[in-house]
This record gives structure tokens, C-alpha cells and sequence, in this order.
């Protein structure tokens, strides 16, 4: 064994990653090719884990001697680990030394299950073993990148500062006492002491890994949101798509009309707004209805209407009315007053409903108007009366007009 | 919309965090005033304006670490006697009211035309309030219940409007200029800038604990 090896480096330099399935700073796990003394899993480790390789290799010789658990290990590792892509092994001298580790490894399993009391031990943490190593080959690459951060950012971040290394060594003492307690009491039928010596072992275990656990429910409820956020990206960046690139490129083709642009400009603010806070969204109100009326005629006639509004009620057919007359007085506006920007204020209170129609146009004289004129006497006057409302209108050439609508409540 | 002319132009600093927004600004009305500095930031805008004191700060609602409530509450100590103008793309009654109550003398939305906002920045230069017909909307909505909550006031003139103010604010809602509120209701312009003034003071210092809690539940624009 170990016949091709270079002499190995204390710090061997971090491996060159693989582009493609690992991202920078995500190494991931594999055998070592070069510098490996037996299949490459103790090298491979420790580059992983930044650690030196002796130490990883006398930890596996040390656990070893723990009824030959490193050798099983280390069985395990060498099954389930890859060698990193683009690499190659030697094929004939890896089938020699998978072998020769099946062979050590089973005399291992062997010896072990003869002897008492760690034999019962042998085989459940064996299986474990593979269990976990099954997993780890099983799991997608995503799972095993989050398992790996969950594992450095909590384990080792935990057990490094004073705290985390105090509850370590506490844990480790509880796990030990417990086992002593196990192994002096396991000749005595004595339940009581088994008992305490469980909730020992089990307090120190709960120690050790505790905050592993709480991390990992932390983390894994935080991924959640993260994944509840990055939907609402999605959806918003859908939206995005739909209306507003939509709306410049339209833009960007009606340059030459400025009108054009402000009713395109206007009518995605509104739809954006409605979208952002939810106003103008019909819902059976005064309000929204106003709003959505006042939308309709912004987008026909390429006009700015500033909807002022201050209380608001339900929508009853009187109050429908009101609206219609409302639309009639905007249009007029729009189409009449050879302005760009029409105000509309409107006030709900217990007792009253008022509307205030304005624009700075141009106004016409109340007395040269026609009985032809439907639009201000049958839809806006007639329509308020009609519903025992009134409504006013107040115009001068060249001074703008107003139309107030007013509604009592009985 | 004021009766005499400033005596000189009005020294201006903006601050918005869109670049390009103050370039438009800078282009629209930098004829009509001196636009002495600009700033994207709080940390930014304070230190300008406590070096240069403007006349008026066009302060833009949102700012990416924190806004124009914090830039008022940190240096109105040192330039008493500049004025702050808010300009927001945002409607919602919370901002509106929020930058009000820390001491804006006027709020406006970036929609504006640039002569609107030019006589805007001279009214606030002045010492005037500039309601935006929308502010106006939300001020009388504001203070419309005649609840005023379970702590009992300490100055009850504050928690109420008087009928000529909301007449005025009910006027300046529907559109109209000073000066058309003073010929509809037979007041001199003075007189309906005083109006104003007490209504901002109002809503100022009003302990009115509805007022932030109704801002705060109306997200409407």
C-alpha cells in the first residue's frame, strides 16, 4: 500500500474545485488520488476539513482500537465517497485494496460479534453507519450542501467558543459517565441505576447535539421563507414583465406624443398603485367606484384626474347615480376644457355626500348653453334631481368650470 | 400664489436617492432657484444641510437608510431656519402624515409640473404651508371623528378643527389656489395662509392618538 505516494504535506494546498457541480467556496468531499496512502479517505478529509492528514489518519487508527470502529469507517467512507471528476485511479490496484478493506472489515465485524458487552453495541452503530453513508450518497446535491453548512456553521461554530467548547466537554462527561454507569452496573439487575445512567447518557447526548437541532429547525424555517420571498420575486417580477416593460416598449414607440406618453406613463402608475396598496381594487364602495370611473376616462381621453377623497360609504343606487354624474362632469371636463388635469374631490359624512368636479379649462357662459345640451342638463342635473340631489354648475369663459354634486342622507 | 415677490431666489438642496430624478428636478426649475447641493443618503443630506443651510430642502420621503423624517429630526437643531418641502412618489396617508409631524412645511407628489413645484418652493421659502390638494384630503378625514381617543388632551384647541379651517381645507382639496379660497369666501389671501399655518400646527402638534393609528390602517393613494 501506499507504494505511488508523494511525501504528504501537512497543509496540502485546497484542491482545485470543479466548476461545474461545485460552487466556489463549497468544497466538496471526495478521495484523494494523490498523496493517499491506503484508498484515499484519510487525504481526502483532511483536505476536506482543512485539517492535516496524520491527525485524520491517527484518528482513524485511534478509533481503531475502539473494537475496530475506524477501520469500519473507514470501509464506509471509501464505499461511498467518489474520486473527484477527472480524476483516475488505478483501476487493478483499487480493486486489490477494496478487497483487502472488505476483508479487514469483515474479520472486524467478526471479532466483534463474539464479544460482550460492546458487541451489542457493534452492529446497530455499523448499520448506522451505512445508513448515514447511504444517505449521504442518496441525497441531491442541494440536501448535502445544506447538510454541510448546517454542520460547520453549527457544530463546529458551537464547540469553538468558550460556551460551545464548556457544554462539549460537559456532554462528553455525562456520555462517558453514563457509559461507565452502563458498563459497572450491567452485572446488577439493578433497573434504578440503568435508568439514571440512560437520562445521563441521554442529558449528555442532548448536550452535545442540542444546538445542532435547534439550528437545523431554525434553518430549515428560514429556508422556508426564503423560499415564500423568493416567490413573491418571481411574482412580482412576473408582473413586471406584463405591464410595465410592456408599457416602455410603448412608450418608447409613442416618443413623438407627448400626450400619448402621459396617458401611457399615467395609466401604468395606476395599475402599479392599485397592485402596490391595493387602492381602486372595486369592492361595492363610493370611493372605488369614483376611482374606477375616474381610470376609465384618464385612459379614454389622456387626462390627469387627482381623486381627493375623504370618508367613504357603501354604494346604494342613489349613490350610483352620483358616480354617473360624477363620469358625465369628468368627461365634459376632458373633452370640453382643452386641459390636461382635472380635479375630483369628494366627501361621505352620516349626512351628506358631496362631489366636487373642477378644471382650470375654459369654461363656458351657463346662459348661451342650449337646450340641446343633453350632457350637462339630463345626465348630471336631471340625474342628481331625480334622486333628490342637486347639482350646481359653476362657469366662466376662461375661468374654468366646477360642478358640485350633493346628496343628503334622510 | 403669495402676494409679494421673495426678495432674492431661494437657495435649494435636494435629496432623493434617484439620481436621475434630481437631474429632471435640477432641469425643471434650476432657472427659478439655486439649487445649492444635492444628496442621496440621510448621513449625506445632514451634513449638507448643516453646512450650507439652504432656504428650503426638497426632501424625498423614502431614502434607502431611513428618510425624511429622519433627516428632519437630525438636523433641524442646526439649520432652524431652513424649510422643508416633501416630495414623494408615495401618497400613503402614513408617509404623508409621518414627514408632516416631524416638521415638513409641505408635502408634494413628484408628479408635479415644474412651476407648481417653483411656486411651491418659494411659498415654503417664505414661511408658508403648501397643501397639495391631497394632503388637504387627508387632514379633514383625519380629523373628522369627534373621538379623540381615551387620553384626554392636553390642549383641546389642537384636536380640533375650526369650521373656517376645514372650509378652507374642503376648498384647497377641490383644487383651488389661495387666492380662489380668498374670493370665495370674502377673506384676504393672508388671512387664508393663517388658516393653513394653524391647520399644519394642528397636525403637528396635535395629540390626536387616532391620527398616527388612521394613517397607519388608510394605505390608499
Amino acid at each position: 500500500m501506499g507504494t505511488t505516494m508523494t511525501a504528504s504535506r501537512p497543509f496540502p494546498p485546497p484542491p482545485p474545485r470543479d466548476p461545474v457541480s461545485a460552487p466556489p467556496g463549497v468544497p466538496r468531499l471526495y478521495r484523494a488520488v494523490n498523496g493517499r496512502r491506503l484508498g484515499g479517505v484519510a487525504a481526502g478529509l483532511a483536505d476536506y476539513l482543512h485539517l492535516p492528514r496524520w491527525v485524520v489518519r491517527l484518528g482513524f487508527i485511534l478509533l481503531s482500537f475502539a473494537s475496530g470502529m475506524g477501520v469500519l469507517l473507514y470501509g464506509a467512507f471509501w464505499i461511498v465517497l467518489k474520486v473527484r471528476p477527472g480524476e483516475r485511479e488505478n483501476p487493478r490496484r483499487a480493486a486489490i485494496e477494496y478487497v483487502v478493506a472488505l476483508a479487514a472489515g469483515a474479520i472486524v465485524l467478526l471479532a466483534n460479534a463474539r464479544t460482550l458487552p460492546l458487541g451489542w453495541w457493534f452492529l446497530p452503530s455499523l448499520l448506522a453507519c451505512f445508513g448515514a453513508a447511504l444517505l449521504w450518497r442518496q441525497a441531491s446535491e442541494t440536501e448535502r450542501d445544506r447538510w454541510r453548512r448546517l454542520s460547520r456553521t453549527s457544530l463546529t461554530a458551537g464547540a469553538f467558543d468558550r460556551v460551545g467548547l464548556l457544554r462539549m466537554v460537559a456532554g462528553v462527561t455525562l456520555v462517558l459517565a453514563g457509559g461507565v454507569f452502563i458498563l459497572a452496573q450491567a452485572g446488577i439487575s439493578a433497573v434504578g441505576v440503568g435508568l439514571v445512567a440512560m437520562l445521563v447518557t441521554v442529558a449528555g447526548i442532548g448536550l452535545i447535539t442540542g444546538p445542532w437541532w435547534l439550528k437545523l429547525v431554525h434553518e430549515l424555517s428560514e429556508e422556508r421563507r426564503e423560499r415564500i420571498r423568493s416567490e413573491e420575486r418571481a411574482d412580482i417580477a412576473a408582473h413586471l414583465h406584463d405591464s410595465v416593460l410592456q408599457t416602455l416598449a410603448l412608450i418608447q414607440r409613442n416618443a413623438s406624443s407627448p400626450r400619448e406618453v402621459a396617458r401611457l406613463a399615467r395609466s401604468q402608475e395606476r395599475e402599479l398603485r392599485t397592485k402596490l396598496y391595493g387602492a381602486g381594487v372595486p369592492n361595492g364602495q363610493f370611493g372605488a367606484a369614483l376611482h374606477a370611473v375616474a381610470a376609465e376616462i384618464e385612459d379614454t381621453y389622456a387626462v390627469t384626474i387627482d381623486v381627493v377623497l375623504v370618508g367613504d360609504a357603501a354604494l346604494d343606487a342613489r349613490l350610483e347615480a352620483m358616480v354617473a354624474a360624477a363620469r358625465e362632469a369628468m368627461i365634459n371636463a376632458a373633452k370640453h376644457a382643452g386641459i390636461t388635469s382635472v380635479s375630483l374631490y369628494a366627501e361621505v359624512s352620516e349626512t351628506e355626500a358631496l362631489v366636487f368636479v373642477r378644471d382650470r379649462g375654459a369654461g363656458f357662459d351657463q346662459d348661451a348653453i342650449g337646450p340641446d345640451r343633453q350632457g350637462v342638463r339630463g345626465s348630471i342635473i336631471g340625474r342628481l334631481e331625480r334622486n333628490r340631489g342637486t347639482a350646481t354648475i359653476k362657469s366662466k369663459p376662461g375661468e374654468g368650470t366646477e360642478v358640485a354634486l350633493k346628496m343628503e342622507f334622510s | 400664489m403669495t402676494s409679494h415677490e421673495p426678495a432674492g431666489r431661494p437657495t435649494v438642496v435636494l435629496v432623493d436617492d434617484h439620481a436621475m430624478f434630481r437631474a429632471g428636478v435640477r432641469a425643471e426649475i434650476g432657472q427659478s432657484v439655486d439649487i445649492v447641493g444635492e444628496a442621496s443618503t440621510v448621513a449625506e443630506a445632514v451634513a449638507t444641510i448643516a453646512h450650507l443651510k439652504p432656504s428650503v430642502v426638497l426632501l424625498d420621503v423614502h431614502l434607502p437608510d431611513g428618510g425624511g423624517p429622519a433627516v428632519l429630526a437630525a438636523v433641524r437643531a442646526q439649520a432652524p431656519d431652513t424649510h422643508f418641502l416633501a416630495l414623494s412618489v408615495s401618497d400613503a396617508a402614513e408617509d404623508v402624515i409621518s414627514v408632516i409631524r416631524s416638521g415638513a412645511r409641505g408635502y408634494v407628489t413628484k408628479t408635479i409640473s415644474g412651476a407648481d413645484l417653483t411656486d411651491a418652493i418659494r411659498r415654503v421659502a417664505e414661511g408658508d404651508v403648501v397643501f397639495s390638494p391631497r394632503l388637504a384630503g387627508f387632514v379633514l378625514d383625519a380629523f373628522r371623528d369627534s373621538d379623540i381617543g381615551p387620553v384626554p388632551s392636553a390642549d383641546p384647541e389642537l384636536d380640533q378643527l375650526t369650521p373656517r379651517e376645514q372650509e378652507v381645507l374642503r376648498l384647497l382639496a377641490r383644487g383651488y389656489s389661495y387666492r380662489e379660497i380668498g374670493a370665495e369666501l370674502f377673506i384676504s389671501i393672508k388671512t387664508v395662509e393663517t388658516h393653513a399655518s394653524n391647520v399644519l400646527r394642528k397636525l403637528q402638534l396635535s395629540s390626536r392618538h387616532q391620527l398616527t393609528r388612521w394613517a397607519a390602517d388608510r394605505r390608499i393613494v
